[in-house]
């Protein structure tokens, strides 16, 4: 009787209910889809003229205009990489001691893990666009504004990185420290520091290679950098200029990401 | 060595940028007068401010799909346990031009070759994700077992089969996260790409910065943190019921 049931029963992967979920969720991404297709106002002609208008805007920008790279280009390119690393290294130094409040098991008090976690959400959710806007308002335009720019985006992601490293630290050698009596800045810097150091240094490098090409977008809102001289090119329709910016951004984001993967092995 | 090195370049690169303290001081006056006219946030405007939250939406959600499905493609064709070198190098090449731009510049180059609206913002994303997708997609293809691969090719299935049975299933829960990561990330872009013109409420909070009318810049931006922030937590109840 037993081995007839047996026979029977049917093997399922799933539960009942995460196949139902699974559905829901299908059903709703189709929905979603189906729903903003049909409302976006995209006009049908654009489309189909693209491929065209797309090959036209290449032939202009062929063949690009090397000559104007060590006039404009290049200083302007650098000013990118300072704004980059000055605002990941200040990004940083900001986001410690959030990533410090927010873990919970450095900072007992669930206030304070949730302040710091709002501090953290907002900063990562304004974009670095926004931030470049704000502070080309206060301070100005100029490096300056995207540097603060770079900075303050930085926090949230950095800090929010960081808080999660420090959570799964091991609490063997913390309370090894605590037990002795060391003082609090004794069990951060003995305790937590040694175990996050590997997480901490790839994140930040991480950061900074995302910093390299939010730093060349910043001066089409005026915050310097390389993206004003995009944005000058763009304006006056020089478009074998535009071409030879982009092709310089292009050979800067590969040499950021090449110079990332070689640090990282040598320092991990 | 290496420290000081740095500490070196640290110090040149904040004499360039002119990270001035008189300069910085100077700012924290105008600062604390900006805040004051951020606060309270103008929600009057709202039908001007729903509007281009929708249509940022549905940006990020057609750029997300599209751009799925081209990365699906083209990550294949990238895969080195998969393909020959000939067919892996100029995917790669394709993905690492498109992941190199910012996608508001990317933006900038769909405004002047379709016009503005959100069709450029749409086109956009979608290449910028297919930078990204394809990336993570191509790695976690080639993190698979080759074991079931051969399994169902020895069977004599044909190539697409090949791909459906043996490659697809390995890979699905890490693509739904990295599908529903792109999600994110096209919902932030999507707020942005209209400060060039590509549509979605990124022009409408440019305007008003440059209109000074900085309470409904207030505005403008609780609403796009709100709505990041329900995106999250939407996307990770996605990610719950996959298990990705």
């Amino acid at each position: 009787m037993s081995a007839a049931t047996a026979v029977d029963r049917e093997w399922k992967r799933y539960s009942t209910g995460e196949r139902l979920a699974r559905f829901v969720v299908y059903l709703a991404i189709v929905a979603a889809v189906v729903a903003s297709i049909r409302t976006v106002e995209v006009i049908p002609d654009f489309i189909l003229d693209a491929p065209e208008q797309v090959a036209d805007l290449l032939k202009r920008m062929w063949p690009p205009d090397v000559a104007s790279y060590p006039q404009e280009i290049h200083a302007a390119l650098l000013d990118s990489l300072h704004i980059a690393t000055v605002g990941t290294v200040l990004g940083v130094m900001m986001a410690l001691p959030f990533g410090f409040l927010a873990a919970r098991n450095v900072t007992p008090w669930l206030w304070l893990n949730w302040l710091a976690r709002l501090v953290l959400i907002a900063t990562r959710s304004v974009n670095t666009l926004v931030f470049a806007l704000f502070f080309v308002a206060v301070f100005g335009p100029g490096a300056l504004a995207g540097t603060l720019a770079i900075a303050f985006h930085s926090i949230g992601f950095v800090g929010r990185l960081f808080s999660e490293a420090l959570e799964s630290t091991s609490p063997g050698p913390v309370e090894a420290l605590r037990a002795a009596g060391a003082p609090g800045a004794s069990v951060i810097s003995f305790g937590y520091w040694p175990q996050v150091v590997p997480a901490f240094w790839s994140l930040v490098l991480f950061r900074w290679d995302i910093n390299v090409r939010e730093s060349i977008v910043l001066g089409l809102v005026g915050a310097g950098g390389v993206g004003m001289a995009l944005d000058n090119a763009l304006n006056l329709f020089q478009w074998p200029r535009v071409a030879m910016v982009l092709l310089a951004i292009l050979g800067v984001v590969i040499a950021a990401e090449v110079a990332v993967t070689y640090i990282r092995k040598k320092i991990i | 060595m290496a420290w000081l090195l740095f500490a070196v370049y640290f110090v040149y690169a904040l004499s360039r940028l002119e990270l001035t303290p008189a300069r910085f001081l100077a700012g924290l006056d105008y600062g604390y007068k900006f805040l004051t006219k951020l606060f309270p946030p103008d929600f009057h405007r709202w039908d001007l401010l729903l509007k281009g939250l929708k249509e940022s939406l549905e940006i990020a959600i057609i750029a997300s799909v599209l751009g799925l499905m081209v990365s699906l493609p083209v990550s294949l064709l990238a895969a080195r346990n998969l393909m020959p070198a000939w067919v892996t190098w100029p995917a790669r090449l394709v993905m690492v031009i498109c992941r190199s731009f910012h996608p508001v510049i990317i933006a900038i180059l769909f405004v002047k070759a379709v016009g503005f609206g959100a069709l450029a913002g749409i086109l956009a994303l979608t290449v910028a994700s297919l930078g990204f997708l394809g990336k993570l997609f191509t790695e976690a293809i080639e993190e698979i077992s080759l074991k079931q691969v051969e399994a169902v090719r020895a069977t004599g299935a044909p190539f697409m089969s090949v791909i459906a049975y043996g490659v697809l299933p390995q890979v699905f829960s890490r693509f739904i996260g990295f599908a529903s990561y792109e999600l994110d990330s096209n919902l932030r872009n999507s707020t942005m790409v209209g400060i060039v013109g590509a549509g979605g409420i990124g022009g409408t909070l440019f305007a008003a910065f440059q209109r000074f009318d900085y309470d409904f810049v207030c505005a403008i931006i609780l609403s796009i943190i709100g709505m990041i922030i329900v995106g999250e937590v939407l996307t990770n109840a996605m990610k719950k019921v996959f298990r990705a």
